[in-house]
């Protein structure tokens, strides 16, 4: 079998990646950002981000979702039949996924 | 052997129309699980600028946090919150189905296996709160 | 005294002669134990002889009488007019295959996807009669088992959203028969199918949306052997690519 023959595989693994991440640890992280940092719940000064092991843990907690996104919502965007081109659909989600990644993990960097 | 087709130009093609998902409830829901995961996407997109400020200092770190008090951006969340945990169920779901639980030569009820995912769920939840409550103490 | 009556609502179609189906509304006696075949049945036989529909059965083993009953992919032998009255019941042709005539579609791009995932044992080499029978332990057998009680009714390519938006898909039965040999231990044909099912109309296409399973009469839950096929063939593709040298 060659492989890359379908990139799919690739993007299938990581969509389930990125799901199974967001499933157990997306809701509570809204719960602390949307609702608890911003009303002043539990003080968040900001210091815990500087430290690499957190930094790590919030790499994949962002950037892996994304890809279950671009995965999700390109083939979604299809069979609405929107009529939208599939090759151009399938460069931005995919690659807003991995400019969502080169993104985290430089903001994270240079926290 | 001779294999009889008929004359595709006889034949009537159905098409779909760009509304199928609203004919069936579970297309809807369908439908509702695929576009959680822009919720999600989303909420990440926000927490990472929120993130970011923290660059500029704890002061813009803090005031970020506070512009997201706004009823806007609370809806926002309420609304993402509730996408992400019908992403969590709908993906427990599908697990079950794609991994069947065995316990010697039982399978596990679906249901039941939903059911332990969402504990798991709620622990780490928990643990990430203690953790987050304890480390900013 | 009137006896209990009920009304179908049949499509007709009549090849090269009208541009789509029209509704033929056809109002008969109500049985209670009536299944929607006895009432076609009952149509063709008492009130129009130029209905056309497939079936054979009538006990739900054969997959031929497969049809869209109010909007839902049903065996007509298996839905009940009980279910249904004293509302009207709408039939229609299966959903996503061209209509032949009337109720009959044209099922030839399911039997060619069936016939390009090789659904028979397939060997390196055939074992002689004289070397005896195949042996297959219950766990073995387990493994597959469910996926052996496809009857290729089809309902389950009408259920699924993605064959009727992209016809290239491998579909739903093809993609579960295909996994039931290859999870079969006297097979050794994995190889030759995976081109089909790791193409990208193969099991890639797939969305997941499950209403295949919802609707399959025989709790087949092709769905399931979907999404084990892409763990399967994603493992193959992440070996292959992370080592290329290492032998299966």
């Amino acid at each position: 079998m060659t492989p890359g023959k379908t990139s799919e595989p690739l993007w299938w693994g990581l969509f389930s990646a990125g799901g199974v991440v967001a499933a157990f640890l997306v809701p509570i992280h809204i719960v602390l950002f949307g609702f608890a940092v911003p009303f002043g719940w539990i003080a968040d000064s900001g210091a815990l981000y500087h430290h690499w092991p957190v930094k790590i843990y919030l790499f994949v907690l962002i950037a892996l979702p994304l890809y279950h996104w671009a995965h999700r919502f390109y083939f979604t965007l299809n069979d609405m039949r929107l009529g939208l081109p599939r090759k151009p659909l399938a460069i931005l989600c995919y690659g807003s996924a991995i400019v969502g990644t080169v993104a985290t993990a430089w903001v994270l960097s240079v926290l | 052997m001779s294999e009889i087709r008929p004359d595709k130009s006889k034949l009537y093609h159905p098409k779909m129309t760009s509304t199928w998902w609203l004919k069936r409830p579970n297309y809807v829901l369908f439908m509702l699980r695929e576009w959680s995961s822009l919720f999600i996407a989303l909420f990440l997109v926000v927490f990472l600028i929120q993130l970011h400020q923290l660059t500029y200092g704890p002061d813009a770190y803090r005031a970020f946090a506070h512009r997201l008090s706004s009823p806007g951006w609370v809806i926002f969340h309420i609304v993402a919150l509730l996408f992400s945990l019908y992403h969590s169920v709908t993906w427990f779901y599908s697990s079950a189905i794609v991994m069947p639980l065995r316990i010697g030569e039982r399978l596990v009820p679906r249901q039941l296996v939903v059911g332990l995912n969402l504990l798991v769920l709620a622990v780490v939840s928990i643990v990430i709160l203690a953790l987050f409550i304890k480390l900013h103490g | 005294m009137s006896k209990a009556t009920i009304t179908l609502n049949v499509a007709r179609y009549r090849p090269g002669q009208e541009p789509a189906p029209k509704i033929q509304a056809y109002t008969i006696p109500y049985h209670n134990d009536w299944v929607v075949l006895d009432a076609l049945n009952y149509i063709k036989d008492q009130i129009d002889g130029t209905l056309s529909y497939r079936w054979s059965c009538r006990m739900g083993v054969c997959g031929s009488c497969g049809m869209m009953v109010n909007g839902v992919p049903k065996l007509t032998c298996a839905a009940f007019l009980r279910d249904y009255h004293p509302q009207e019941i709408q039939v229609e042709p299966l959903a996503h295959f061209p209509v032949i005539r009337d109720l009959v579609v044209d099922i030839n791009d399911f039997m060619d996807k069936l016939k390009s995932v090789k659904p028979w044992i397939i060997r390196k080499v055939e074992k002689p009669v004289s070397q005896g029978e195949y042996r297959q332990t219950p766990q073995e057998l387990e493994a597959y088992k469910q996926f052996t009680q496809c009857i290729n009714c089809m309902l389950c390519y009408a259920a699924c959203p993605v064959y009727g938006l992209e016809p290239e898909f491998l579909g739903p039965a093809a993609i579960a028969l295909g996994y039931r040999y290859n999870m079969d231990s006297r097979d050794q044909g994995q190889e030759l199918r995976k081109p089909v099912l790791g193409d990208h109309a193969g099991v890639w296409q797939c969305t997941f949306v499950g209403e295949c399973s919802e609707v399959c009469p025989k709790d087949v839950d092709p769905a399931a052997a979907i999404q084990r096929s892409k763990v399967e063939a994603a493992k193959d593709w992440f070996k292959s690519v992370l080592l290329p040298w290492g032998s299966r």
